[in-house]
């Protein structure tokens, strides 16, 4: 299977979205994925959703899940603590 | 069709079905179907009146057992089955109980938490298992 490159949004264009924040921050592997799952079917396809998650593995998880799921990641701000992690739902 | 990821609990320590119970959930989030054939003492673990109060651990790393509880009522982690019934709200997670078991026990389907969907024969199982992406043996 040959790799999806998906073209990311620089910081100010995260800082500057309108999104539904999820915060999953201190729930443990794989709960923010799950939160996500779950939040992303309430919003209108073009949403963001923010996934806020202190778990070091969801920053990877969420990526691989929205590319496997066909929805679109646009980025990760690591903030001190935990990181925001951006997916745009597109279906 | 939804890929699939097909799991034989067999152990009915904490700490092996807490990694079913994770795993089933990486599964549903990554939107896949789970069928979960539930035996031996992992079937023991699914009774009524063992679900809540089990707290048996593997003796892998004995000493670690009480740092570990610790952590996880500090981080405040759902228990195995508080996670497995969020994940089964999640996606299509099927738990079928091992009929062979069941039937030496004599055990009823009245007997194991809601959780559980049906008891079956191993050849069932072993039939979703082929159309599975994934088999795993915990």
């Amino acid at each position: 299977m040959s790799a999806v490159t998906q073209m990311q949004m620089s910081e100010s264009q995260l800082r500057a979205l309108r999104t539904t924040i999820v915060d999953a921050r201190g729930t443990a592997c794989p709960g923010p994925l799950l939160d996500a799952k779950k939040a992303i079917t309430t919003l209108p396809v073009g949403g963001v959703l923010e996934t806020l998650s202190s778990d070091e593995g969801t920053k990877v998880d969420i990526p691989t899940w929205a590319r496997k799921t066909g929805q679109e990641y646009l980025g990760t701000i690591n903030e001190s603590g935990y990181d925001r992690i951006f997916v745009r739902r597109l279906k | 069709m939804a890929e699939k990821m097909a799991m034989i609990l067999f152990s009915g320590t904490v700490d092996k079905l807490m990694a079913g119970s994770i795993m089933a959930g990486g599964a549903v989030a990554m939107g896949m179907d789970v069928d979960i054939f539930v035996t031996f003492w992992g079937l023991v673990a699914f009774r009524k009146d063992m679900a809540d109060k089990n707290q048996r651990m593997s003796q892998d790393f004995a000493e670690m057992i009480p740092q570990f509880g610790k952590a996880m009522a500090a981080k405040k982690m759902p228990s195995w089955i508080e996670n497995l019934k969020k994940v089964k709200g999640l996606g299509n997670v099927k738990i079928h109980v091992c009929s062979m078991m069941s039937d030496v026990m004599e055990w009823k389907k009245a007997d194991f938490v809601d959780l559980v969907d049906d008891v079956i024969g191993v050849g069932s199982f072993i039939d979703m298992a082929k159309e599975a992406k994934m088999t795993l043996f915990i």
